[in-house]
């Protein structure tokens, strides 16, 4: 079984693991908004309304919740039992949304666990493999970047 | 006809993987039962179909439909419509693997090229010279059953270009007539084109392991090192006469990077690869692959060695992290 290449330093996840979850999944939910709302089509995401999902960073200690609503994500209370939870490391997180490494391979290494409703995960992982770019290119949310647009909107 | 490289796209990144790669053929399905990977979210509609179509042909890559499932009366007309939907579309051949769709399609559209699925379960000259006297097909995939000798005899024997499969995951190899994924679910590949159908499917971290059910049934529990494969019938580890074990298969890959001169001398005109419901990222790596090994044995098929970069990227994406030469391989034969 191969070794991610990064893994998140261990004490800085413990600490990670004891903060409340809910501001990091509504940051989340945010930069998935930012990010998604282009590229989905709606209709796509219809399976997974209402569903409860929860995604586990695993070494950063870091656990996300939230849920899909006709109008974007949102952020949700981690005290229910998810509909599909996804884990994974940060590295392995990172090499799925760079679309580095397919996610059966990483199924398959055991990197990444998928539990719960499958065929909800199938969707999911299906809806934004059909996406035509990488689900986050970095480069439009890095600050340099956002405070390059800003910029440019002033000088015009 | 040389050697063709044939890849899979489940959606349309996957597709403009397989052709910027170098793919010669690519093949995709409709977002519907009348191809065998009829997963939630995969495959093409109308317009992204067109949209591919469009990519292909610009690049001077071939476009093939699979419509590779089984029509049960009720449903005829969807697999019809789907032969129409194709011919409108203008892809270059349709995958076919039942007659009447095959007797529709040829009366329907004489001009249209047709070839074999593997789900035609054609494994002999004789059978293939049939599909190929009443419905003109032009090509046969071969079922992943036969020897390289066997192979080789049924070559010499018809007029029909034969495609084999190269890499990607292995079934029961009863292609065409499964129906183990019926037997816990409803639902099997012929006719309701999935094969353990994802609503079916339960993946559990136990105390014992991580475990996969279908409908209930444990097919498998793996412990922490082990790698995973598919949740189908056919992979699971069965408790048989007081041992548990890979009773039916175990999870492997076929990769038939080795026997690409020996196929370019016996006149195979395509080589398949399996992944439709794979992420474009297998496709582009897959791919690349295989493109630089049938360059590389068409340049020279004397000097053509395997070489262990290819062999490491490919069994990175392998289920079980296993491959296999697969039936292509019997000395005895």
């Amino acid at each position: 079984m191969s070794q991610p290449a990064f893994t998140f330093p261990r004490p800085l996840g413990q600490l990670i693991e004891h903060l409340p979850a809910w501001p990091p999944s509504f940051a989340f939910t945010r930069i998935l908004n930012l990010a998604l709302r282009q590229v989905i089509r709606r209709r796509d995401l219809q399976a997974l309304y209402g569903k409860r999902i929860s995604i586990h960073v695993t070494d950063a200690g870091l656990h996300l919740h939230f849920t899909v609503l006709p109008t974007g994500f949102s952020a949700a209370a981690g005290n229910v039992e998810a509909d599909l939870a996804i884990s994974a490391s940060a590295y392995d997180f990172y090499l799925l949304a760079m679309r580095r490494e397919d996610p059966d391979t990483l199924f398959f290494n055991r990197r990444l666990v998928v539990e719960g409703d499958t065929e909800l995960g199938l969707v999911a992982k299906n809806t934004l493999d059909a996406i035509e770019h990488p689900m986050l290119e970095l480069e439009r949310i890095f600050p340099r970047h956002l405070l390059a647009r800003m910029k440019a909107r002033l000088w015009v | 006809m040389s050697l063709e490289l044939v890849c899979p796209a489940g959606n349309l990144p996957a597709l403009k993987a397989a052709v910027d790669n170098g793919a010669d053929c690519v093949y995709f399905g409709f977002r519907n039962s009348t191809n065998a990977r009829a997963f939630a979210g995969l495959n093409f509609d109308s317009e992204t179909a067109k949209q591919g179509i469009r990519y292909a042909r610009e690049r001077g890559c071939k476009v093939l439909l699979a419509l590779n499932t089984f029509p049960q009366t009720a449903q005829w007309h969807i697999w019809r419509q789907a032969v129409d939907d194709a011919v409108e579309l203008g892809v270059d051949a349709l995958i076919l693997a039942d007659l009447g769709l095959m007797r529709y399609a040829s009366r329907t559209y004489p001009n249209l090229r047709l070839h074999l699925s593997v789900q035609g379960s054609a494994t002999n000259y004789e059978a293939i010279n049939f599909y190929h006297e009443h419905f003109g097909i032009q090509r046969a995939v071969l079922p992943r059953v036969l020897s390289l000798a066997q192979v080789e005899n049924v070559v010499k024997h018809t007029p029909v270009e034969i495609e084999l499969f190269g890499f990607g995951g292995l079934c029961v190899m009863v292609e065409g007539r499964c129906i183990l994924s019926s037997y816990a679910t409803g639902e099997s590949p012929n006719t309701a084109g999935v094969c353990s159908p994802a609503k079916a499917v339960r993946w559990q971290q136990t105390p014992k392991g991580l475990e996969s059910r279908l409908n209930g049934v444990l097919l498998d529990r793996y412990g922490a090192d082990e790698n995973a494969g598919y949740p189908t019938l056919c992979k699971g580890r069965f408790e048989v006469e007081d041992e548990t074990y890979y009773a039916l298969e175990e999870p492997t890959s076929l990769n038939t990077l080795a026997l690409i001169p020996d196929m370019l001398r016996m006149g195979i005109s395509a080589i398949k690869i399996e992944g439709r419901q794979r992420s474009p990222i297998y496709v582009e790596q897959v791919t690349r692959v295989w493109r630089a090994a049938i360059d590389a044995a068409k340049r020279d098929a004397a000097y053509y060695a395997v070489t262990p970069d290819w062999m490491a990227q490919l069994g990175k994406l392998s289920e079980g992290q296993q491959h296999t030469l697969g039936a292509y391989y019997r000395p005895w034969k």
